[in-house]
């Protein structure tokens, strides 16, 4: 890497300039209906609310870290920024052109791509490496010999041999070799917004730290923007800019990556940190910071969805839904503690720690 | 504390499917105290599982050969009948999974399971085990235990279903407890409340547990001692505080120096350990690490290095121990712009 920031060159696809965000996600909303069940009368309509009503900016050339634990929609959101799925309601805005209205489904899907966590299942079984990769630029109108020569360029790139790797199929390479190809195929029609769904979670740390290098390497030399998802906040923190929190559906907390881990606004995102195991056997936790599992998503709870779990809660909290706003700057969270005349008396101190002393 | 618990001598575990010989363990030597917790540390293929499921003989009789010493609170597991065998696990050794939706029965009910392993080793009555199996799930902290005995595996969420395995190994009182990567399915907000219970059984009961994990955090919470594998064998062991703080082996200093505090500061590039690990298929003359080595010379890859004791129970195989602190200032210095 470069000890001097480079100046990316100017991308010609540019539209917006450099303050308009490449994506714009606006009250993004999808709900997963359920079977009936019950009988006739007693039948009710119920839906996993997955992703209920996210919005969220993310701006050119910046890495988003999105945490948070499994079922609170960080993958649906993934899916959704692709288009595997369609949301029920929401918009997306492409660097000033709305999905849709100004831009193409398919010029949308040119410009972002997605790597995904099971590098196997990701690939076809059937393809050789080369044809794989190749295969999205011939769609895109390539032509084969020139998309087959770009996917040698690139297998380079990302670290595999072209000469070695090329005619290979999926099954003959490791895992750490399967998401470079992963890497290399989402590269292959020159995105700007790749989507990184658990890309690394199932790499042995080691693999893991060579891919992440890589990661940074090619984000550099593309000019790429990268929504990077992740249970893992240590390499979060390592890779983000700024950091999304999600819980239940809900976006509760957006910040710059250090502001976030060092001051979280947010008593679940606060919680999550102090989740994170030690390593120092002699500064063990003492006790966990959440007890239990996060609600359903069928039914979430009242007011602010956090209240059945959180350390602060007050009545308020459960009657009352917090407002995402801007708290400090650049640092946005929902939460009542922080939004003035909520109601939520900040004087109080926490019940919990009253029935210590 | 006479005798360990758990001794492994020179234990080596091979693989035969048809056509192939896969050398997963090979030569493995570790003691587990009474009362002691034990991680297992690796990546994938270090064969951290296989070792600790051959402390079970879990593996398919046909296939496996095991060699070496392998003993279990004072008995010779690798010479044991089926009778014994079966009196062994459960009873007094019990494993936990990391997914128990796949290691529980989907077709009856937690409680009739746990009433079943309760009476398949002790003469007890079906209402006496299960007034048993209500206490196993008042022990593992399940909120509403008794509504909870009659719920199936898939009527509850993943960390309550670990909870629940975990009653059912401690169904019969075991002395040992084996756990093969018990949170790693877990998010880190569930994780950290198992591995606490886990600490807090081992503490109330006074068992053994042998660790396995490839993630340090999750050790460094629950480990009195830490064992780091690498291609079927043990590369450096010792305490846990010892062994993450102060790393001998080129393996371990460049696991742990890819977790450092340090090393995730912004715009650093990660220490990475270049290659992947080797095929147990194939398994090199010398020492299985020298191929990502930088410091391996020849007589690395010409034999495997001997363990050597490093004083207070810390003991480490590569052969340029005492050199490595000056390589390693050498490589420093080289890395500075001139």
């Amino acid at each position: 890497m470069n000890p001097t920031p480079q100046v990316l060159p100017k991308d010609r696809r540019d539209l917006g300039g450099p303050r308009q965000p490449l994506l714009i996600v606006r009250d993004l909303k999808k709900h997963f209906p359920l079977k009936k069940t019950g009988f006739g009368l007693r039948r009710e309509r119920l839906a996993v609310r997955a992703v209920d009503g996210v919005s969220f900016e993310i701006l050119k050339g910046e890495t988003l870290g999105v945490v948070g634990e499994s079922g609170c929609g960080k993958s649906t959101t993934a899916r959704l920024l692709m288009q595997l799925t369609a949301q029920d309601s929401g918009e997306l805005v492409f660097d000033g052109q709305a999905l849709g209205a100004g831009l193409s489904l398919r010029e949308y899907r040119r410009q972002t791509q997605m790597v995904f966590q099971d590098s196997y299942s990701s690939l076809n079984p059937r393809m050789t490496i080369e044809d794989s990769i190749a295969f999205g630029p011939t769609v895109h109108g390539v032509s084969r010999r020139e998309a087959l020569a770009r996917a040698h360029d690139l297998l380079a790139r990302v670290g595999l041999e072209p000469a070695r790797f090329a005619g290979r199929y999926p099954h003959e390479l490791s895992g750490g070799q399967r998401q470079r190809v992963n890497i290399a195929r989402a590269l292959a029609l020159e995105p700007r917004l790749i989507i990184l769904d658990e890309s690394v979670s199932a790499l042995d740390k080691s693999v893991e730290a060579q891919v992440l290098n890589l990661l940074q390497d090619l984000k550099q030399d593309f000019g790429l923007t990268y929504l990077f998802i992740s249970h893992d906040l240590g390499v979060v923190r390592y890779v983000s800019d700024r950091v999304l929190v999600m819980y239940l559906g809900e976006v509760v907390e957006v910040g710059e990556a250090e502001a976030l881990f060092e001051r979280p606004l947010h008593p679940y995102t606060e919680a999550l940190l102090r989740s994170m195991p030690s390593t120092d056997p002699l500064k063990r936790t003492e006790q966990a910071p959440l007890a239990g599992d996060p609600p359903n998503p069928i039914d979430p709870p009242s007011g602010c969805r956090f209240h059945t779990r959180c350390a602060y809660a007050q009545p308020v909290c459960a009657e009352r839904a917090p407002r995402f706003h801007e708290a400090l700057p650049g640092h946005a969270v929902a939460c009542l503690r922080h939004e003035p005349e909520s109601g939520y008396d900040r004087r109080l101190i926490p019940v919990q720690e009253v029935a210590h002393v | 504390m006479s005798d360990p618990m758990i001794r492994l001598r020179e234990l080596y575990v091979e693989f035969n499917p048809p056509g192939k010989r896969i050398q997963a363990v090979n030569g493995v030597d570790l003691t587990v105290d009474r009362g002691e917790v034990v991680a297992l540390i690796g990546e994938s293929g270090s064969g951290k599982s296989v070792t600790l499921r051959a402390m079970m003989r879990l593996h398919p009789e046909k296939t496996t050969r095991y060699s070496g010493a392998l003993e279990v609170a004072g008995q010779d597991v690798l010479g044991m009948g089926g009778g014994a065998l079966s009196q062994l696990r459960g009873k007094r050794v019990a494993m936990i999974f990391q997914e128990p939706l796949l290691a529980l029965d989907p077709v009856y009910t937690l409680g009739e399971q746990i009433v079943e392993a309760i009476r398949r080793h002790e003469p007890l009555g079906r209402a006496e085990a299960r007034a048993r199996a209500l206490q196993l799930f008042e022990r593992v902290r399940i909120p509403s235990p008794e509504r909870r005995l009659d719920a199936y595996p898939h009527e509850m969420s993943g960390g309550m279903r670990q909870r629940a395995m975990i009653a059912l190994a401690l169904a019969c009182n075991p002395q040992v407890l084996l756990a093969d990567e018990p949170t790693t399915a877990l998010d880190a907000t569930v994780q950290i409340q198992i591995l606490l219970l886990l600490r807090d059984l081992q503490r109330e009961l006074g068992l053994s547990i042998v660790f396995v994990t490839h993630d340090i955090g999750a050790a460094a919470e629950v480990a009195d001692r830490m064992a780091v594998m690498y291609a079927g064998r043990i590369v450096e062991e010792g305490p846990a505080s010892e062994l993450l703080t102060r790393p001998r082996h080129p393996y371990t200093r460049a696991l742990l120096g890819s977790r450092d505090e340090g090393a995730l500061r912004k715009g650093r590039r990660l220490d990475t350990i270049g290659g992947a690990p080797p095929d147990l298929a194939r398994l090199p003359a010398g020492c299985a690490f020298a191929a990502r080595c930088a410091f391996a010379d020849d007589a690395c890859r010409a034999a495997v290095p001997e363990r050597r004791e490093l004083g207070a129970r810390h003991a480490a195989a590569c052969r340029r121990l005492d050199e490595l602190p000056a390589l390693l200032a050498v490589r420093a210095d080289e890395a500075l712009p001139s």
